[in-house]
């Protein structure tokens, strides 16, 4: 950067003062193209994250003054009923949304990523779900799983199942119909994310393995998957923590119920913030979604390493 | 050894029907609801939910999709939407690509520490900052106002990043050789690195217009009034409030879907290209 400076014969005293001028006035460029960003990034984002760490050990109601009360929202938690089924519900989501989708979005993108006529029409096929509004699919998803006229149970009765389940109306059932639309809608994300992977594949592998007498499973099993790994990685790590944020489709599909059965952590704290307006404890249990998604990507980052 | 190729070949063409025929119905599957939606906007309400299912409307309503916009304001929807995605998009095309060029392309003290924070801030779920964001933007005065959700959306790190990945596939020695030829930083930004980031520019485009096009939680925190709300939120609300009307409620549902299914279909190379590198090199 500095080359054609250096290129002028100078005595060193005028060369370090126009050095110095010169670089200052590199600095001021380089910030002048970071700051139109940074200031609404620094104000709108940084600020907020900092005060929410603040605002978790407050007590503030948004009527009376913030008043500091130490780690009692956090001892709240405890003997809080629905904040225990909301942590459950989230977990219970998570846990079957995560390896579903990782499951279909590999298979798909194996299947996608073989010579065949169609496959980009294949491909727009599964993706569109993801870039359609959520609302709309949240709510054709609650007709399809209506209880006694809905095409889902109809084509159950149909097979010979004579009581389907009573999904989204249903306590035990909402859940699993909100993880269906859910992995629905978001397998054709996850599946550009491996197709991307298995493309960095050299074709040259699968012939050495071939040579070698392994057969399309073995290939399956001895490349493809170790040689997927960072994208597998990469994937767990995004479907967990969009696991944890979920919202819009419980909002939209089931309100949190039926009961609190759909309940989950950031609905939680939804209904805490903007409907009872304990912006503190709604805080704190925000502080808590944040170290349990932290925590998560920590423990693959570990799991990551000793398996390398 | 011939009828051996042979064998082998056949076989392969066997798999390959096989998974075409598979891949056919998977896809069509996956499409059902979609049909499904299409075919009920098109229906009177009584042929909705009938015993067996009707696939297909006995006579067209056309009349559906003009009802929607009397019983609803959805132009009024619309309209927010557009505006929304349309700002939020620019603003974001604008910083962000101006911002990356300056993590990537200049030097400064601080410069890896800054955007270290900066990147870090994107595993921060939102849920977990929306509060004291909200708070902030009640004391402004900004609450159930368009403009908040522009101030909210419009610097993301994530815009940042995704266009700083591409800058740095750019050789240096591009910039170099312009610095040498007396070339600004301004006129390097403008003159080289714009014209070449294109397609990570579509990319960014097109991510970031169909997010604001389909975000539910920010409006719906944020926007209360009816004339401020989205298209999302018409559209939840219109369920509400008449939740047997099942055809209308489809036709709201496919028109709030269109817009982004042509944009999506059309543009749907750099929509996966964005994913695909913005996924993939962190």
């Amino acid at each position: 950067m500095d080359n054609n400076v250096e290129a002028i014969p100078l005595n060193k005293k005028n060369f370090s003062k126009k050095r110095n001028k010169q670089s200052r006035k590199n600095i001021l460029t380089a910030w002048s193209f970071i700051i139109p960003n940074f200031a609404g990034f620094f104000i709108f984002t940084l600020i907020p994250i900092i005060a929410s760490f603040i605002l978790a050990f407050m007590k503030w109601d948004s009527f009376n003054p913030p008043k500091f009360v130490g780690i009692s929202n956090f001892t709240k938690m405890f003997s809080d009923d629905t904040f225990r089924i909301s942590l459950f519900n989230t977990f219970y989501y998570a846990v079957f949304v995560v390896p579903l989708s990782l499951i279909f979005s590999l298979g798909l993108a194996i299947l996608l990523n073989k010579k065949i006529r169609g496959v980009k029409v294949f491909r727009t096929a599964i993706f569109f779900p993801y870039v359609t509004s959520l609302v709309a699919v949240a709510v054709v998803w609650n007709m399809l799983f209506h209880p006694s006229l809905g095409p889902i149970n109809q084509f159950l009765r149909a097979i010979g199942i004579l009581n389907p389940p009573g999904w989204t109306s249903s306590v035990s059932w909402a859940m699993p119909a909100i993880i269906i639309t859910s992995v629905w809608r978001g397998m054709g994300y996850y599946m550009i994310l491996y197709l991307a992977g298995l493309q960095g594949i050299p074709q040259e592998l699968y012939e050495a393995a071939s040579i070698d007498g392994a057969n399309k499973w073995k290939q399956f099993w001895n490349v493809t998957i170790p040689i997927l790994r960072p994208t597998t990685f990469f994937v767990t790590i995004m479907l967990t923590i969009s696991s944890f944020k979920v919202f819009d489709l419980i909002q939209v599909m089931t309100n949190g119920g039926p009961g609190r059965s759909t309940n989950v952590l950031v609905y939680e704290i939804y209904n805490e913030a903007f409907v009872k307006f304990n912006f503190g404890y709604a805080s704190a249990i925000s502080l808590v979604l944040f170290v349990i998604v932290l925590g998560i990507t920590i423990i693959q980052f570990k799991l990551d390493d000793n398996n390398n | 050894m011939n009828l051996k190729r042979n064998k082998k070949g056949n076989k392969e063409i066997l798999a390959k029907g096989f998974i075409f025929a598979f891949l056919l119905i998977l896809s069509l599957l996956i499409l059902v609801p979609f049909f499904w939606m299409i075919s009920s906007s098109l229906k009177i309400d009584n042929e909705v939910f009938t015993v067996p299912i009707q696939w297909l409307p006995n006579k067209i309503q056309w009349i559906n999709y003009s009802k929607i916009w009397t019983v609803i304001p959805f132009a009024t929807f619309y309209k927010n939407t557009v505006i929304l995605s349309v700002t939020i998009t620019l603003l974001q095309l604008l910083t962000s690509s101006f911002a990356a060029y300056g993590f990537s392309k200049l030097r400064f003290p601080g410069r890896d520490a800054l955007f270290l924070a900066y990147i870090g801030t994107i595993a921060v779920p939102w849920q977990a900052y929306m509060i004291p964001q909200f708070i902030m933007m009640r004391s402004m005065g900004l609450t159930d106002k368009l403009v908040s959700l522009v101030l909210l959306q419009a610097f993301s790190a994530f815009g940042v990043f995704l266009l700083r990945q591409f800058y740095m596939t750019i050789p240096d020695e591009l910039c170099e050789a312009a610095r040498i030829d007396g070339l600004s930083e301004y006129g390097i930004f403008f003159r080289i690195m714009l014209p070449l980031s294109k397609p990570a520019l579509a990319s960014l485009t097109i991510l970031t217009f169909v997010n604001t096009w389909n975000d539910y939680m920010g409006p719906f925190i944020y926007l209360s009034s009816t004339e401020n709300k989205t298209i999302q939120l018409g559209l939840k609300m219109f369920v509400s409030l008449y939740d047997a009307q099942y055809s209308l409620i489809m036709a709201a549902s496919v028109v709030s879907i269109l817009p982004i299914a042509i944009v999506f279909l059309t543009l749907q190379k750099y929509f996966i290209q964005g994913i695909a590198t913005s996924g993939m090199k962190g």
